[in-house]
């Protein structure tokens, strides 16, 4: 058993105890990268010199005992939308082709800090916008499980990187089910955290009041690991929010005795798969003889979250991308007539059809005249579906259900219908609409060998209720694989 | 409702969101958006009469702090990516005749 294939806890471990070294853990990651990342596509950027000299650095940290964590040595992808001092950061988009970040983004510093070494950036959906990693401008990013199919989105990258052993974590960033997604797909652990738990400082933003930075792992105790790396209040980010508990490792426990779990009807209607279907109830009663109480209810609304979802997404979006106009940083066009031209003739280069789809999109529904009707319309859902949650958390510790109605479709089936790309994110789209944390793990395959993912939702601030049922499914399923 | 979007209205949009789209764009654009507003168009069926819009999930009192640097001069760093510099300071195309 390679080094790749540990959990990012168990090799912090081996490192602690001096029987790999760091260099070694880091040559590893590096040389999985290259014997399989050209066929794959995970990485936008690869940082190899950066990565074996910080190596060199966090060994001697860990030698003289300043770093004593247990991600310290670990290897590590990032997703390309967090802000990397010195290391190349684009968005996937061609518009920050050459873009260099003079600062890191809070995240990953937290990260850098707890000793983990930083292998390169993964490939996404140009600025997180996509379901599939195929609108990245540099290439798309293949399926580990059967390189026909995609990653899912917009983590693809980060999340085929932890599945094909090119890293032992990563960092993705999740909008609508951009983490939890992927993680169905490629048959990863990842978690969406409450929204202002992980700084969102030197995240390029896509939807700021959607966007939640979270880790990408093999197991949930990982997870769980990262989670309290990463999580934190930060005065550089304005919506960043001071919880009482940073606490996440101690949910990690094989218990669920008396734990309410819902299922939402809406959830296993139509539209979803069958195969998806009979193992994610097949993993609710799992956990119901582990002792929870295990129950159907209607949600509803939840044909509503999709709709709003765009209308808000893409307003913020277009709000957000007026920054790149040329003046700052990455792209320009050449010798335009005019600062006005050079603005539009600079986005129209830079900028893929996804991308300006939404920033359309974005435009109109919060111009005059249709701002009451579209955007505020979509702020009123928005609250309605945020009490439709409450409701149900006043009955329920957790929601049960799957993470995508379908298993990883295969390349180029999706993006020649955009709503129908937009559908795929029914059962995850609701959590950022109210700021919900979710996580997605494996929970099985189907006929064809593609992992199915299963989705729990917990109530803000509430991690440890899902960290929980998903450590105690995850401890079932290890125990039936033997 | 059926959206139908003119090309006055794809040129206004393509104004306020700074692109220039080539004529084959617009026709999809046209297209796209045209699809995308039917679907949203679905919110109209629930009565939102009396529901306050929610920007933000939590309640959003505005984050104040004390006006004072403590970032350190990081003026060549900011700098560094510019596509045209001049003086120590962003170069862009002439904007006063």
């Amino acid at each position: 058993m390679g080094l790749m294939d540990l959990t990012a806890v168990e090799l912090g471990k081996k490192i602690k105890a001096h029987e790999v070294s760091v260099i070694e853990a880091v040559m590893e990651a590096i040389a999985a990268i290259e014997e399989k990342d050209g066929m794959l596509g995970c990485f936008v950027t690869v940082a190899k010199e950066q990565a074996l000299e910080r190596a060199k650095t966090v060994q001697r940290q860990i030698d003289e005992g300043i770093l004593t964590g247990p991600l310290a040595g670990v290897p590590v992808a990032v997703k390309d939308n967090m802000c990397t001092e010195g290391i190349r950061t684009t968005c996937s988009s061609k518009i920050l082709e050459n873009f260099v970040p003079g600062y890191t983004a809070e995240a990953v510093a937290k990260l850098e800090a707890a000793g983990a070494v930083i292998l390169g950036k993964t490939n996404m959906d140009e600025f997180a916008m996509g379901s599939t990693t195929e609108t990245s401008a540099f290439g798309v990013t293949r399926n580990p499980w059967n390189p026909q199919h995609v990653p899912g989105g917009s983590s693809g990258g980060s999340c085929a990187a932890v599945a094909a052993g090119e890293c032992s974590f990563a960092l993705g960033s999740d909008t609508g089910g951009s983490i939890r997604q992927p993680s169905s797909f490629c048959g990863v652990t990842g978690i969406k955290p409450t929204y202002g738990t992980v700084s969102r400082y030197g995240l390029i933003a896509y939807g700021s009041s959607l966007d939640q930075i979270g880790p990408v792992a093999k197991d949930v105790t990982d997870c769980a690991v990262i989670m309290e790396t990463i999580a934190g209040h930060d005065t550089k980010d304005s919506t960043s929010i001071p919880r009482d508990s940073y606490d996440f490792v101690s949910a990690l426990e094989d218990d669920v005795k008396g734990m309410r779990i819902g299922l939402p009807r809406d959830y296993f209607s139509e539209g979803l798969d069958e195969e998806v279907k009979t193992a994610v109830y097949k993993a609710a009663e799992t956990l119901r003889e582990k002792g929870a109480v295990v129950e159907e209810f209607d949600l509803g609304l939840v044909d509503y979250a999709i709709p709003a979802y765009y209308v808000i997404a893409s307003a913020e979006a277009s709000s957000n991308l007026e920054r790149f106009d040329g003046v700052k940083y990455g792209h320009r066009a050449k010798e335009p007539e005019g600062l006005h031209n050079m603005y539009k003739m600079t986005r129209s280069e830079g900028f893929g059809p996804e991308v300006k789809r939404r920033i359309m999109l974005g435009s109109f529904v919060l111009s005059s005249g249709y701002y009451d009707a579209y955007y505020l319309k979509a702020l009123r859902t928005k609250a309605l579906i945020k009490k439709e949650f409450d409701k149900a958390f006043e009955t329920y510790d957790i929601i049960l259900g799957p993470t995508a109605p379908t298993t990883a479709p295969k390349l180029g089936e999706s993006l020649s219908d955009p709503l129908k790309m937009y559908l795929g994110d029914i059962y995850t789209i609701s959590v950022n609409l109210a700021g919900l944390p979710g996580i997605s793990l494996p929970c099985g395959t189907d006929s064809r060998g593609l992992p199915i993912g299963l989705q729990l939702i917990g109530d803000c601030f509430k991690e440890n209720n899902i960290i929980r049922a998903a450590y105690a499914y995850e401890c079932s399923r290890k125990e039936q694989e033997g | 409702m059926e959206h139908i979007i003119s090309d006055d209205t794809i040129d206004y949009v393509g104004i306020l969101a700074k692109l220039e789209l080539s004529p084959e764009e617009k026709q999809q654009a046209k297209k796209d958006m045209g699809r995308m507003l039917d679907y949203i168009d679905k919110l109209n069926e629930l009565d939102t009469e009396d529901v306050e819009p929610m920007s933000h999930v939590f309640s959003s009192v505005n984050v104040f702090r004390e006006d004072i640097v403590t970032n350190s001069d990081e003026h060549e760093k900011m700098l560094a990516n510019a596509p045209a510099v001049k003086d120590g300071s962003f170069k862009v195309p002439k904007t006063v005749q």
